[in-house]
């Protein structure tokens, strides 16, 4: 059968829920909801590539192109920050980081 | 030129007094006061002479006020026979009191300010009687009333005298509304509120009719019922009388000013300046003649048991304003002036003698507190009793001439009420004639029943304030036996002409001039009967007037009390006034509005605010969870809404 | 066409079953690899998609460097991995609902949708055969002349997120001899080297 759009942003779906999915069911640490983020961030860019592909137009590739460099630099700062605070606390718990409690 | 001069002076002094009282002291502020209304009084001694006796009438235009539509009211002063006598009596006894005011309130820390109040309300006063339209002479009513709100409040830090001085207002204020619908009824009959215009028309509404309250009412009628009821708080007739003995609580030369010879002689001015209306209304006249004789009865009762001296001449005041309102409303209006100008005299000098005798005992007001002083204090004694016996109405005084043309015009009206009047009036001789001698025998009599400390310091006023009395005095003496011709005797027409007008209809003054000699000489005897009663109550049997209370307790306690009056009006206005604020306040603006408003809002806020805190559990992942909350109904909310 | 489709629902299948696993994976450092076995299957798919340059960019920067991170990150910091998942179950319920809405939302969309009719009116940057301009010069051309204010801006976020991470990161010991540069270069010759007059044979006494 002929893959069409459909099956690409179908698939695209399925994996941004899973990244959904890993933010709030995970109980073990914060690096797992670092990489959820990434794995939402890769669905996006299946989504952009496939309508570029599908409609005959650069821009999404293009498109696709800056949201990478910028989940690239995201991801470093983000486990910049994780290391600070493991230096600091000395856990990665997340049940643990409460400290903006209001 | 000095017709202006001598209505605007006292109001310059008083400008001057009270802007620059601190620069210019208490000296310099005398000097001010009291000089501009020397020259105000002399002025106004020049304007009777010119246009009372000289007959020079004008009416001078100073300026307009108000035009709108038919409305026309303007600042002009009126000089006429009774403006004249008005303004003549009004600058005499107030600058006596200016400058008795200079020894009396010596020392006193507000003296600059007390001296541009007193020139203030002399101004007002001027204004209300020199008034060419109703308009003005309102101005003038207000003025007076606050000046005298102003005076009898005039030591602040005193509470006493502050509830004295609201109590004065409210209960003017009360009289107010009445003179204020008077004025706008006669706007709404005649069209114009100009004195000139509505005395010509008056003699063409005689049957006209004004709907008021949903009745159809004789307009002259309802319109000088309405202008009397002002007339009534200002002069404190019965009904609205309670002010007048808490306004005591004001320094002596204020009640002798205002409480004795002017603001409260308003009342009366207003309804003689009125007496063209007044005469085309008999209701109202009669309702004129009522409550003055009841008034004048009722409150005489209440002087023969009262204790503070300043109350007794308070009360008596009272009692001689039902006089003069009794008279006019039997059409004697000449009367009525007459004994305004006589008792201005003699009451002044009263209240001023009374000034110097608390100023001799260090301030006691209290009678039974006095005693013995006539020897100590003779010049002030002497002047006592020369206004005691004008009072009490004996020849040659001036009070006698005045009192009893009053008599004779009651009984020579003919009429039941003009009886009554009569009747109650004769009593009324009896009892000021009592309760005047009580007063001195308990002051100047018997042992002393001061303290120690008090008799020591026991002395003669200074002659600041000794000479002005002698002025008053010499007025107390023979202002009567002086203007008996001109005021109420043959000759009243061509004094009076204009000013003042009585119908052929109600002959009582002409009457009164043929009256036998009993009805002449019955308050004469009376108050004589009067005085021996009380040299036998207070110097010869000291233990009677003791024994007859005793005996009519509940009478005593009735005219003790004053008939109750206060306490029925606490019950009836002023408790539930006060509660209907409480609750208004507490429950209204407290409870509701500001609870629904800031209060709530706030509390609302901070309810709200505190959950919402815990919305922050500090969790990131609570954070992650809930931004995934918001896209989902984002996105929901996006695809039901396009898809609609 | 068989090959095709073949290629495809192997690659995604994949794809979707190392993405469950980078979830309920319970070492991190498993986690992490199968996030890296994701990566390497969605540059597959960007080849079939005939996006050949940001499949290998997707290796590249993906896998090389930022899952490479995260091994870093995960083997450096000492995580406790024999942690079970307790609590597991009680975000499950609602964690479930939530998701499913969503996946219910994408389906609908997915199942409904269709190209506007002016959109092939409204393609801004034709891709070109590949005959004729490969897939990276075509990029190219449109990367540095039309889009170049916006690549100069991802250029901008990525150094200020290295700078980020450095400032973040940075730590100074204590005892820790390094060289100062800017204090070598400011010696001041008249302050460092002093001349002392020593008699001969004697030593120096400080």
């Amino acid at each position: 059968m002929t893959i069409g759009l459909g099956h690409y942003l179908t698939v695209a779906a399925i994996l941004f829920t899973l990244g959904v999915f890993g933010i709030f069911l995970n109980r073990k640490n914060v690096i797992v909801i670092l990489m959820s983020i990434e794995l939402m961030l890769l669905a996006v860019n299946i989504n952009l590539v496939a309508f570029s592909a599908f409609l005959n137009d650069l821009v999404g590739q293009v498109f696709a192109l800056f949201v990478l460099s910028v989940a690239a630099a995201e991801a470093a700062i983000g486990l910049a920050i994780l290391v600070t605070y493991f230096r600091n606390r000395g856990s990665i718990e997340v049940e643990d980081m409460s400290v903006m409690k209001g | 030129m000095i017709y202006v001069a001598a209505i605007f002076l006292p109001l310059l002094g008083a400008l001057l007094a009270g802007l620059f009282g601190p620069f210019l002291r208490d000296r310099g502020a005398q000097f001010v006061s009291c000089g501009a209304m020397l020259i105000a009084a002399v002025l106004g001694c020049v304007i009777f002479w010119q246009v009372a006796l000289g007959g020079q009438e004008r009416t001078i235009q100073l300026l307009a006020w108000m035009t709108s539509g038919t409305l026309d009211v303007s600042w002009a002063l009126r000089f006429d026979t009774l403006s004249a006598v008005m303004v003549f009596v009004v600058t005499v006894v107030s600058c006596v009191v200016h400058w008795y005011s200079i020894g009396y309130m010596h020392g006193d820390p507000g003296v600059p300010r007390f001296f541009a109040y007193l020139s203030l309300f002399t101004f007002s006063m001027l204004m209300l009687v020199t008034a060419s339209n109703l308009v003005q002479m309102y101005f003038g009513w207000e003025g007076v009333g606050l000046c005298s709100y102003l005076l009898i409040g005039f030591w602040y830090d005193r509470p006493s005298a502050n509830a004295a001085a609201i109590k004065a207002f409210v209960v003017n204020r009360v009289g107010d509304f009445g003179f204020a619908l008077g004025i706008f009824g006669t706007y709404l009959l005649f069209d114009t509120v100009s004195f000139d215009t509505i005395f010509a028309a008056v003699g063409g509404k005689e049957s006209a009719i004004l709907d008021f309250l949903g009745m159809h009412l004789p307009a002259l009628e309802l319109l000088c019922v309405l202008l009397f009821i002002g007339a009534m708080g200002k002069s404190a007739q019965l009904g609205l009388h309670t002010w007048l003995p808490d306004a005591m609580e004001g320094p002596t030369p204020v009640s002798a000013l205002i409480h004795a010879a002017t603001m409260v002689t308003a009342g009366v001015f207003m309804v003689c300046r009125l007496s063209p209306m007044f005469e085309h209304a008999p209701w109202a006249l009669g309702l004129v003649i009522f409550i003055g004789a009841s008034t004048a009865f009722f409150t005489a009762t209440i002087a023969l048991a009262q204790n503070d001296i300043k109350r007794v001449i308070a009360y008596s005041t009272c009692s001689q304003l039902g006089y003069m309102f009794f008279a006019a409303g039997v059409s004697a209006y000449s009367a009525a002036i007459f004994h305004l100008m006589t008792h201005a005299f003699f009451k002044a000098l009263l209240f001023l003698g009374a000034g110097s005798v608390i100023h001799a005992v260090s301030g006691e007001q209290d009678m039974r507190k006095m005693g013995g002083l006539w020897n100590k204090i003779p010049i002030t004694y002497g002047l006592m009793w020369i206004g005691s016996l004008s009072l009490a109405g004996v020849p040659p005084f001036a009070g006698f001439f005045s009192k009893d043309v009053i008599l004779e015009s009651a009984w020579g009206a003919h009429t039941a009420l003009g009886d009554y009047a009569y009747v109650l009036g004769v009593g009324v001789a009896f009892m000021t004639a009592f309760y005047s001698w009580r007063l001195l025998f308990m002051t100047f009599h018997g042992a002393s029943r001061a303290d120690h400390h008090v008799q020591e310091h026991v002395h003669e006023s200074p002659n600041i304030m000794i000479v002005p009395l002698y002025v008053l005095a010499l007025g107390a003496v023979v202002a009567g036996w002086v203007a008996e011709e001109m005021f109420v005797g043959e000759g009243n027409h061509a004094f009076w002409r204009d000013s003042i007008l009585a119908l052929p209809s109600h002959p009582a003054l002409e009457n009164a001039h043929v009256a036998p000699l009993w009805v002449k000489g019955l308050p004469t005897l009376l108050g004589l009967c009067g005085i021996a009663l009380a040299y036998v109550f207070y110097v010869r049997s000291p233990e009677l007037p003791g024994v007859l209370a005793a005996r009519f307790r509940p009478v005593y306690l009735l005219f003790y009390n004053k008939w109750y009056f206060d306490e029925l009006y606490d019950a009836l206005f002023v408790g539930p006034a006060f509660a209907i604020g409480r609750g208004l306040w507490k429950g209204g603006d407290g409870a509701v509005i500001d609870g629904l408003g800031p209060d709530g809002l706030a509390a609302t806020t901070l309810a709200l605010a505190r959950r919402a805190g815990r919305l922050q559990t500090g969790y990131v992942y609570h954070y992650a969870f809930a931004m995934l909350i918001g896209i989902v109904l984002i996105v929901s909310w996006y695809l039901f809404a396009m898809r609609g | 066409m068989i090959i095709q489709a073949l290629a495809f629902y192997l690659f995604a299948g994949i794809m979707v079953a190392s993405g469950v696993m980078v979830i309920a994976a319970r070492n991190p450092v498993h986690s992490v690899l199968f996030l890296i076995v994701a990566f390497f299957n969605a540059a597959a798919l960007f080849v079939l998609l005939g996006a050949e340059f940001l499949a290998m960019i997707l290796v590249v920067v993906y896998v090389g460097a930022v899952a490479v991170l995260f091994l870093f990150v995960v083997m450096m910091l000492d995580i406790d991995f024999v942690q079970l998942r307790e609590g597991f179950a009680k975000y499950l319920p609602v964690g479930a609902v939530i998701g499913l809405i969503l996946l219910g939302e994408l389906a609908l969309v997915g199942g409904s949708w269709v190209f506007a009719p002016q959109a092939a009116q409204t393609v801004k940057d034709p891709i070109p055969l590949f005959s004729q301009v490969p897939n990276t010069e075509a990029l190219g051309l449109v990367l540095y002349t039309k889009y170049v204010y916006l690549f100069q801006a991802a250029g901008l976020v990525l150094l200020v997120a290295m700078i980020g991470a450095i400032v973040l990161t940075l730590r100074r010991r204590e005892g820790v001899k390094r060289q100062r540069v800017a204090q070598q270069i400011a010696r001041n010759p008249k302050r460092s080297v002093e001349v002392k007059k020593v008699p001969v044979g004697g030593g120096i006494h400080s």
